[in-house]
């Protein structure tokens, strides 16, 4: 059966380079915060640009900061929306979804690492995943973030900016990807491929 | 289409964009930046449609200059698929407009753009320059304006040294240098890159964390693989021109 994925609406921008990166794999995406369209997706997308409150509130607002702890399809956060998986945000100080124990901190003030950390950075591989099939050790990804979660029995992947970071997460059906796999290139496209055939 | 001029004057039209687009991805560039160059000085409001169309080929970050005043220009842009919005001559009207953008999409989204020139020692931010007739000084000093944008919520500022554009002299290193002292977000390099040693020297001597080029590319004088292939070999940390797995 061919994967029906839906990118669930958080507001602020950039979707359509998400939507152009699936369909480019094959995939027409709708963004939506309808719930019956996302209860009833194959695969579901939690991306996010923008501020963790400000996100948050979005999906209080459409009941879906209650309905996406319970999705038992496969559901990939990016970027901020990684962070969205976990406990809480140092952001705003943020309440997030709780699906993963943990916290993003914003990275610590060093004259030699702008923050945002914006630009391509090497992923190593820490754990097995089926997210990460076929990428290697040392690729590179497109990151924008200034806040960041430690790494922990969740993390897949770590990157390096002043110290390691989860630069890929997963617990049970919830992935997240630090980095944006639809403006990463060949290891992106890979990394979403890979997800929409779980 | 993409335009790129020489010191600002003589636009030349450089080839269709999503097939420029299209060459860069697959040459290895690691982010595009699109100049509209003639939308802020005509004070209109342009078509934005080709920003669509862009998104849809590109797999790599990219970015739209030019003409982008308000909240809405930015919300259109970024929602027809651009990862960053560029500000110039807009921000020196009205500086408030970084504060609104970084408040509404964020500080990655907001590359605040500078045109600087050195006179008497010191170095102007310059606006209106996508029209030689308009263009002048705006009375800001560069590394003012520079912490101002920062502080104001810039995520990234690309730093256009007025001097060094298009003659291919190398990268404008003393300015950066002081610019880089003073920038603790994203610097970008741009004007004056003629050869693939001026990248080097440009990361090496004055740290800046990416440098833009047009002219070079355009024409092909430098290929971009043969370019990052260098880099890499000279010990610069940058993404290898072939991402296959």
């Amino acid at each position: 059966m061919s994967a029906s994925p839906v990118i669930i609406a958080t507001g602020g921008a950039n979707l359509a380079s998400l939507q152009f990166a699936l369909q480019r794999l094959g995939y027409d995406a709708p963004v939506t915060e309808d719930r019956e369209t996302i209860t009833t997706a194959s695969h579901i997308l939690l991306p996010g640009v923008g501020a963790a409150q400000d996100t948050m509130k979005r999906l209080d607002e459409a009941r879906l900061s209650s309905l996406i702890p319970k999705l038992k399809q496969p559901v990939l956060g990016i970027c901020l929306g990684m962070q969205l998986l976990f406990s809480g945000s140092d952001e705003d100080s943020a309440r997030c979804l709780g699906i993963i124990d943990g916290q993003a901190h914003r990275f610590a003030r060093d004259p030699g690492l702008p923050v945002p950390q914006m630009g391509w950075n090497q992923l190593r591989l820490e754990a097995d995943s089926a997210l990460l099939d076929g990428v290697e050790d040392g690729g590179y990804a497109y990151f924008i973030h200034s806040y960041a979660v430690p790494p922990g029995s969740y993390t897949c992947a770590t990157a390096d900016y002043g110290g390691p970071f989860s630069a890929v997460v997963e617990t049970s059906n919830f992935f997240g990807t630090q980095f944006h796999p639809e403006r990463s290139s060949v290891l992106g496209a890979r990394i979403l491929d890979n997800f929409l055939r779980l | 289409m993409v335009v790129k001029g020489v010191q600002f004057r003589n636009h030349r039209v450089m080839g269709d964009i999503l097939e420029l687009a299209s060459r860069y991805r697959d040459e290895g560039a690691d982010e595009l930046v699109f100049y509209d160059i003639t939308a802020s000085p005509d004070g209109r409001t342009v078509d934005r449609s080709w920003v669509n169309r862009v998104a849809s080929v590109l797999d790599i970050p990219f970015c739209v200059a030019g003409g982008i005043r308000t909240l809405g220009d930015a919300e259109n842009v970024l929602n027809l698929g651009a990862d960053k919005i560029s500000i110039n001559s807009p921000a020196l009207e009205n500086p408030g407009l970084i504060e609104q953008l970084a408040q509404r999409f964020g500080s990655q989204c907001v590359v605040v753009g500078v045109d600087s020139s050195e006179e008497n020692g010191d170095y102007w931010v310059y606006q209106y320059t996508g029209d030689p007739d308009r263009s002048r000084s705006s009375q800001r000093r560069t590394l003012d304006w520079i912490g101002e944008a920062q502080t104001r919520g810039a995520g990234e500022i690309v730093l256009n040294c007025m001097n060094q554009d298009g003659v291919r002299e190398g990268y404008d290193l003393a300015q950066l240098k002081r610019v880089r002292a003073v920038c603790e977000v994203p610097l970008i390099a741009s004007g004056g890159a003629g050869s693939i040693e001026h990248f080097k020297d440009v990361f090496e001597i004055a740290n800046v964390d990416g440098a833009l080029a047009a002219t070079v590319f355009h024409s092909a004088a430098i290929p971009i693989p043969d370019l990052k292939a260098y880099l890499i070999q000279a010990g610069i940390a940058i993404r290898p021109p072939d991402n296959e797995e």
